[in-house]
């Protein structure tokens, strides 16, 4: 199929960048969408101009490097798929694909398609995990977790950490990617000692880094390729509202 | 000219004499310890954040060490361990169903086709315990039962369910658990991280690995940066292929500029191919995706009888269909481990019956196991691979049989290190996927992750002791002449790749030589083919330093340079591979020489002659590598042919 595409270019930070518009044509149906970039892109070198700049790795829909704005959605119009799944039999020949970069405060562009999301470890960085120094773990079994509480943890830590949440927010607020981490957390008996640190340490993170605050749009959770759901927010709001009763004293990152 | 050279043999001095049980135990009481207050006063340098460069860079920093850790991608959470799917093994013995530190330390030196040293394989075996528990406590949500205890599911090339796992998402469970450890370690001030940092060289100084030349890929900026010891933690080959399931970023540079600089490597050509992967679609592929091993569990794999049949899956009735794995090995079946599998795969498609447009498919068909079971159970278990599978072919596999071929997946291969992970140059460590270590010539599967975190976590940071016990050394200066040779170096190569401004991109060099790499190193090997590749790697190599065209300067973001970087480096590794390759007149593993089978079609190991490592060391590109060999001494299992029939 013959497509036309729209593609955000940005030299650098301080460019203003514009939207392009490109041909690519001979699309197979098989092709993914970053493989159609891929082919763009090598039309472009051989033809003397700059190729696009956009983040992937494992583009197995795991490592959460990839992120665009695809028609203005976040991964693109497939649920539950990230834009490396995204498969180009989804669209039809002749369609217009605009092409975007996250846009968010908190996530500056870098170049082209490429955003800085160092915000989202600084986040984890101030209290998104179990302080357990290497060695000092009690044998596996001494401390049984329920089954219920164990899936519900896993559905929430099956966060890739690529931020659709956030572009997809009309406030641009990280709170799913932050709610995600305190709920995985608070489900288990090994994050119950730090568990109001931890929450007012990582909203208070996510707040200095520029996100929005959450205003209950539910955008985030249908971009989500992995399907977090809203109620990880409530059950971070829950917590957050228990620790601040609390004082929230030696509070890490506050 | 000849290929190559044979110098001394390499032994492994570390590992100490007695039984074999307790050797890690002497060695952690020999070993030298740093106090407290000293560890702050070195630092180490760590590239590298998977399982095992992340558990190891917040391990060394909770000891007290000053570490500056480095990744190429935007996040230390994102490096490829995350997309490990199946499991992690550990000798808990939970199941009561005969496990043991010894029979995991016994598969796994079986598993590897006795080609892996006993030592290490029995110290991880040992760890693989305390793995579980740490991750345990650092909340990572694995599996559990209705009573609240872990559970386990089976593997291949074992008998006992000692697999540990969260869904099919294990790897990234276990490396968000290093990665929170390692951000806690961040957030403390004890690890200066540099995430879309690229390492390019290695300093050496003194004889010392003192430091490494790293490329800021936002800036361009190149520094050098300085440490007491080197840790490379930056993962294995897989992509010389060009097609694997490997990440896209996946690269030897790191591994391969060590190597150049006096660091050995061992056995590269044992290549690990997957036999469950998506077959490839056209030119334009760009990598390949898995289906998790544990499909083999209820699919049952065929072909049609006759060659050339172009009927529908369906339309083939049941006496036409030759299920050639239940055939050829009826003990075992569809769960022969993968080196098996994948070459059965091969053989049934150069008879010309494979499937699929491409004509190099086979058929996993879930018919019997739907009617047996239900869709509803198949979906339990297999759903999100299912759905996975559908995204990328368009094809419903509850309808239509998957059609699967094998992909380049892991490399056993990697730097050569002693018993305490230290390669050939003092002061360089090498662990997870990087060193060659434990897993001989065939990795069993959920085996890769346990390696990983057993570096990382519990062998290096008692090993690395040892060595900076004699620290902290003379700081280095930046104006030292191999401080400024090794950054000249580096800053020449780029603009030796920029200034070419040839007629071809360096993707279509990288494909090119993946396609030499797949037809001759791949999945069966002979003389003819190796040698031919050889020809064809050098001839290649030449052409890509004149026509290759990388657009940009290296002043900013420039993604074309980087990939320049890397594939430049894998011509040279390729080289090496079919070389290592060519010497070993053996089949074991992953390593299969058409000329050495027996009749029919298994492995032939020759124990005579190849019952080594073959650690291999740099003299210049294209000048004959030199050929150390370490003598392998199997003192509790006994080399056995493997037979699965």
């Amino acid at each position: 199929m013959n497509l036309t595409l729209r593609i955000w270019r940005q030299s650098g930070p301080q460019d203003k960048g514009r939207m392009v518009t490109y041909k690519v044509d001979d699309v197979s149906p098989d092709m993914s969408f970053l493989e159609m970039l891929d082919v763009l892109n090598e039309r472009l070198i051989l033809a003397g101009e700059e190729p696009v700049a956009f983040d992937h790795d494992c583009r197995e829909g795991i490592c959460g490097m990839c992120g665009l704005m695809i028609n203005g959605n976040a991964h693109g119009p497939q649920r539950g798929t990230t834009a490396c799944q995204l498969h180009m039999r989804q669209f039809s020949d002749g369609d217009t694909i605009d092409i975007e970069p996250w846009r968010a405060r908190a996530f500056p562009v870098i170049k082209d398609l490429v955003v800085d999301r160092d915000a989202f470890d600084r986040i984890i960085a101030a209290g998104g995990y179990v302080t357990a120094p290497t060695g000092s773990a009690p044998e596996a079994h001494s401390t049984p977790v329920a089954k219920a509480n164990a899936d519900a943890a896993f559905e929430s830590a099956a966060c890739i950490g690529c931020g659709a949440c956030v572009a997809a927010c009309p406030n641009g607020s990280g709170m799913l990617f932050t709610a995600a981490k305190v709920t995985q957390l608070s489900l288990l008996p090994q994050g119950q000692p730090e568990r109001y640190t931890r929450v007012i340490g990582m909203v208070d993170a996510h707040d200095e880094a520029g996100f929005g605050g959450c205003t209950n749009a539910g955008e985030c959770t249908v971009v989500c390729p992995k399907g977090i759901p809203l109620n990880t927010i409530g059950r971070l709001n829950r917590d957050y509202l228990a620790a601040t009763r609390k004082g929230g004293s030696n509070t890490p990152g506050s | 000219m000849d290929l190559f050279t044979e110098g001394d043999p390499v032994a492994d001095t570390k590992a100490p004499e007695g039984p074999v049980e307790k050797r890690w135990e002497t060695r952690r009481f020999e070993a030298k310890l740093v106090n407290p207050a000293n560890r702050r006063k070195m630092t180490v340098i760590v590239v590298g954040t998977g399982l095992a460069g992340g558990s190891a860079a917040a391990t060394l920093a909770e000891q007290g060490y000053r570490v500056k850790s480095y990744c190429y991608q935007d996040s230390p959470r994102r490096a490829h361990s995350i997309a490990a799917q199946g499991g992690i093994n550990a000798a808990k013995n939970y199941r009561n169903d005969g496990d043991s530190v010894h029979r995991l330390f016994y598969d796994t030196v079986k598993g590897g086709d006795f080609r892996s040293r006993e030592s290490n394989v029995h110290r991880l075996a040992e760890v693989s315990v305390n793995i579980i528990d740490q991750c345990v406590a650092q909340g990572v949500p694995f599996a559990r039962e209705y009573g609240g205890l872990l559970d386990t599911r089976s593997f291949g090339g074992a008998q006992v369910q000692r697999t540990f796992y969260a869904r099919g998402q294990t790897g990234q469970q276990l490396l968000l658990g290093a990665y929170q450890a390692l951000e806690r370690q961040i957030g403390l001030g004890n690890v200066e991280m540099n995430a879309r940092h690229e390492m390019l060289e290695l300093i050496v100084v003194d004889g010392k690995a003192r430091g490494i030349v790293v490329r800021d890929m936002v800036t361009g900026e190149i520094t050098t940066e300085f440490a007491d010891a080197v840790v490379l933690a930056s993962g294995g080959y897989g992509n010389v292929f060009y097609l694997s399931t490997n990440a896209k970023g996946c690269n030897v540079t790191a591994t391969w500029r060590a190597h150049r600089k006096g660091a050995y490597f061992a056995n590269p050509c044992y290549t690990q191919i997957h036999p469950t992967c998506i077959p490839v679609s056209g030119d334009h592929q760009s990598k390949l995706t898995l289906m998790s091993e544990s499909l083999r569990n209820d699919g049952r794999v065929w072909v049609p009888k006759a060659k050339g049949d172009d009927r529908a899956p369906r339309d083939i009735p049941e006496d036409e269909r030759d299920y050639y794995l239940e055939r050829i090995y009826p003990s075992f079946g569809n769960l022969v481990p993968r080196d098996i599998a994948s070459r059965a795969a091969k053989n049934v498609c150069d008879e010309g019956r494979g499937v699929g447009p491409s004509k190099l498919g086979v058929y996993l068909d879930f018919a019997d196991a739907i009617d047996r079971l239900g869709r509803q159970a198949i979906e339990a278990k297999y759903g999100n691979l299912f759905e996975m599978y559908e995204r990328i072919t368009g094809e419903d596999p509850y309808e239509v049989p998957m059609r699967i071929y094998p992909a380049v997946h892991y490399t056993m291969g990697g730097l050569w290190v002693d018993y305490d992970l230290q390669s050939t140059i003092p002061g360089l460590f090498v662990i997870g996927e990087a060193n060659f270590s434990d897993h001989g010539a065939n990795r069993l599967g959920a085996s890769a992750l346990m390696q990983g975190l057993a570096d990382g976590y519990f062998v290096l940071p008692t090993t690395i002791a040892n060595y900076l016990a004699a620290g902290p050394f003379e700081p280095v200066q930046a104006s030292h002449p191999a401080v400024v040779e090794a950054r000249r170096d580096v800053e020449d190569r780029i603009q030796r790749l920029l200034a070419v401004d040839g007629d071809r991109t360096v993707d279509s060099f990288h494909r090119e030589l993946g396609q030499i790499m797949w037809e001759h190193c791949g999945m069966e090997r002979s003389e003819a083919g190796l040698r031919k590749a050889i020809d064809e790697i050098r001839a290649l190599r030449e052409q890509f330093w004149q026509r290759v065209r990388v657009p940009g300067d290296g002043e900013g973001l420039n993604q074309s340079l980087e990939k320049a970087g890397r594939v430049a480096d894998f011509f040279e590794l390729a080289e090496l591979m079919c070389i290592d390759a060519l010497h070993r007149e053996e089949s074991c593993g992953g390593h299969f020489r058409a000329e050495h089978q027996t009749a029919d079609g298994e492995a032939q190991r020759d124990d005579d002659r190849f019952a080594y490592v073959a650690a291999w060391e740099f003299t210049a590109t294209g000048e004959p590598a030199v050929l150390h060999k370490e003598d392998l001494k199997f003192e509790y299992v006994h080399p056995t042919q493997r037979s699965y029939k």
